[in-house]
């Protein structure tokens, strides 16, 4: 054996036992440092970085809306992050249909009847990443990140495309009109195409600003690493659901960049959209020249079947592409429905409640004679009964829809006596 | 070779050291000490075959995608179904390098990574050579860092061994050529390449953090089977607990979390929140474990 020792702990091995023993222990205090470090970097960086609002000069509300309302902001990309918790029941099938109708996201598709899109219901819960690019008036991309593949609509000229990555398929349509029907659908009745999410969210909530609305500049945010402003929007009557929605206004370009809906029954946020980076330079010409890769299903879209984008996975996914629209209108209930047949709206403001007609039977409940799928029916709903006769409930967080047992739906972003008090009402 | 493979290899060691460098050794002969230790484990029958496996998962995915698609209908029956990228494999050969990674990142890689680190010490110390290697003037310290190394070396060779056969096998059956990422815009089939070498090398980078776990298993006993299956059983352990939603709350901190984020690098632009949390992570995990084992292994008992 080399009689060599070069480290200390070979000498130390021989050394005093209890001595030894105490410096073996101090050892193990450097993994548990380096633990510590972590959890106080974890835990402490949010905290700082949250704190300290940028100093902006004093804006009215009115003057704040006319920043919005100016904006003029023609090229941007960024990365949206939309979280939603509409407390929806999470069962799929016919009851996402159901959610889906009673939130105003099911608009794409056929309506009212069943349209079990599991893509709408991901996007009803939980969080998701975009991303926008916009350059001008004729070039926008939305993508929706998913895991390791990408959900990507791109408009470009006359032309749109919407990409699947993960089942390498297809969908295009070449006309403008056609286009702004339907994968652009999101960016429904706008002059200026800039495809922000927050921004359409933003005119969503301010279209509804009369004297039932309360609307107040409350504070500054630091959003996406800008300053911006925050605008508060508060329904003034009860009877609604809202609570509070709450829009971060870039104090620069005007664009709103957060988009946050609190519900009136308290707690996490219903919607909660915002920008987590932003950059108002002209995003790369590439990154709106779609070719459909060699081998990729291309399906061709035409005008005529311009509402249901060819392909049922197709219209899922469109659904999928514009989830601030579909999430956010949820809250208006002149938004809801607007393709359902015989709709009328009750009242105004944010206690609207939209009634429709479905023209059938209304649906299977046990005492109607529904038998199994009645009673699996009303284990989601609550059964309700009134002068108009008696229906279910079916309850979000958000939205509150009663069906009525003679087949009329009344919906709305109010509590549930009010939509009975409604349905009693047009009795 | 593989009855002395363990001793003879530790015997040169020994005399390296001692010739080279005397009682302060220069940088230089760690670099031999990590070269030898190397040569070591690449040596090993078992590690020979441990690559032959991860070069035959590239194989077998790109004769049944092959065989699968021959009718002309699309691979993973067009529904997004089966690992990450694999509909565009019959479109571009290069494809078969992302899903051939995708397929083994979750668990032939760690596992290939988990023997190789479980064995570092706890095989030494089983076959009885890990008194002779720090009676060299290497010093403990030195050559937990250099095992380590040797670990993290092997992520590199194992991770480009399935890339490369993946490369190989889908330039022979499937056309190579531009390719569209999944952002939906072109690329050059040589910006391909190199985003190939760059999802490889995330890929290798991911596998940081069980490696510095299965060495410091490894420095907690004797028995070098007993350091392998507890490495692999944690990494099974904790791809279970990354599925459970109710533990979403400490999922983030898992280190296999964030693994599947190197297909962001096939986004254009790139998304680098997740890649570069999941290096942050693996950071962690190295600087943990990494130091945890030092504890352990520079105050041990070493009986064998």
């Amino acid at each position: 054996m080399a009689p060599y020792g070069s480290d200390d702990s070979t000498t130390e091995d021989e050394a005093d036992d209890r001595r030894g023993g105490r410096q073996k222990a101090a050892r193990y205090v450097v993994p548990v440092a380096v633990v510590g470090v972590a959890a106080a970097t974890i835990g402490l960086v949010p905290a700082f970085a949250g704190s300290g609002d940028p100093d902006l000069p004093k804006v009215s509300a009115q003057q704040l809306i006319e920043k919005i309302a100016a904006s003029d902001v023609q090229q941007l990309s960024g990365t949206v992050k939309i979280s939603t918790d509409l407390g929806l029941p999470d069962l799929g099938g016919l009851e996402s249909s159901l959610g889906g109708a009673a939130t105003g996201g099911g608009r794409g598709g056929s309506g009212s009847s069943a349209d079990p899109s599991s893509k709408l219901m991901e996007l009803a819960s939980g969080t998701h990443t975009l991303r926008v690019a916009s350059d001008g008036e004729d070039k926008q991309k939305l993508s929706l990140l998913d895991k390791a593949a990408e959900y990507s609509v791109i408009h470009n000229g006359d032309e749109v495309w919407a990409y699947d990555s993960a089942s390498n398929e297809a969908y295009h349509v070449k006309d403008a009109a056609a286009s702004s029907d339907s994968a652009e659908k999101g960016k429904k009745g706008r002059s200026e195409d800039v495809p922000a999410t927050p921004k359409e969210l933003a005119e969503e909530a301010l279209k509804a600003s009369d004297d039932t609305t309360s609307v107040t500049v409350d504070g500054t945010a630091r959003i996406a690493g800008r300053d911006a402003y925050k605008l508060l929007i508060k329904p003034k009557e009860s009877g609604s659901t809202v609570g509070a929605i709450s829009v971060a206004v870039d104090a620069k370009t005007g664009l709103p960049l957060k988009f946050t809906l609190t519900p009136a029954s308290g707690g996490a946020a219903v919607v909660d959209a915002g920008f987590t980076k932003v950059d108002f330079s002209r995003p790369a010409a590439s990154t709106f020249d779609f070719t459909p890769p060699k081998g990729a299903k291309v399906t061709e879209g035409d005008e005529s079947k311009s509402d249901g984008p060819a392909g049922r996975g197709d219209a899922d996914r469109g659904e999928k592409a514009r989830p601030g629209s579909g999430s956010g209108s949820g809250k208006d209930g002149e938004e809801l429905g607007k393709e359902f047949q015989g709709l009328n709206v009750i009242g105004e403001g944010w206690s609207s409640i939209a009634r429709f007609d479905t023209g059938g039977e209304g649906l299977p409940s046990e005492s109607s004679g529904g038998g199994d799928a009645g009673r699996f029916l009303d284990s989601l709903g609550d059964q309700v009964s009134g002068k108009f006769g008696s229906g279910t409930v079916f309850s979000t967080r958000l939205v509150n829809a009663l069906i009525t047992d003679d087949g009329k739906v009344y919906a709305g972003a109010v509590t549930k006596d009010a939509l009975v008090k409604a349905a009693n009402a047009a009795k | 070779m593989s009855r002395a493979e363990t001793a003879e290899p530790s015997a040169a060691r020994k005399s390296t050291g001692g010739a080279a460098a005397g009682r302060s050794p220069s940088p230089l002969w760690t670099l031999g000490l990590l070269g030898n230790e190397l040569g070591t484990t690449l040596r090993r029958w078992r590690t020979i075959a441990l690559l032959g496996v991860l070069a035959a998962v590239p194989v077998l995915v790109g004769i049944a995608v092959r065989i699968e698609t021959s009718d002309g209908s699309s691979a993973g029956g067009g529904g997004g179904e089966g690992p990450a990228f694999i509909a565009q494999i019959t479109n571009n050969g290069l494809f078969l390098v992302f899903t051939a990674l995708a397929a083994t990142l979750p668990f032939f890689l760690p596992m290939a990574v988990g023997v190789i680190a479980g064995d570092a010490i706890a095989g030494e110390a089983n076959a009885g050579t890990l008194r002779y290697l720090l009676v060299a003037p290497a010093g403990r310290t030195r050559l937990l860092i250099t095992k380590y190394a040797t670990t993290l070396a092997f992520c590199v060779i194992a991770t480009l061994v399935v890339a490369t056969s993946a490369l190989i096998v889908g330039a022979l059956l499937f056309p190579l050529g531009e390719l569209t990422t999944i952002s939906g815009t072109r690329i050059s089939f040589g910006e391909g390449l190199g985003r190939a070498l760059l999802i490889a090398l995330t890929v290798a980078a991911s596998l940081i953090g069980i490696a510095a776990l299965g060495l410091f298993v490894s420095t907690l006993t004797n028995s070098g089977i007993a350091a392998m299956a507890t490495t692999v059983g944690l990494l099974i352990t904790v791809q279970i607990l990354d599925q459970i939603p109710q533990l979403h709350a400490i999922q983030p901190y898992i280190f296999s979390h964030y693994w599947l984020s190197f297909a962001d690098l096939m986004r254009d632009p790139v998304y680098w929140d997740d890649l570069i949390r999941n290096l942050e992570l693996q950071a962690l995990y190295a600087a943990v474990f990494g130091a945890a084992a030092w504890a352990r292994f520079t105050a041990k008992d070493i009986t064998a």
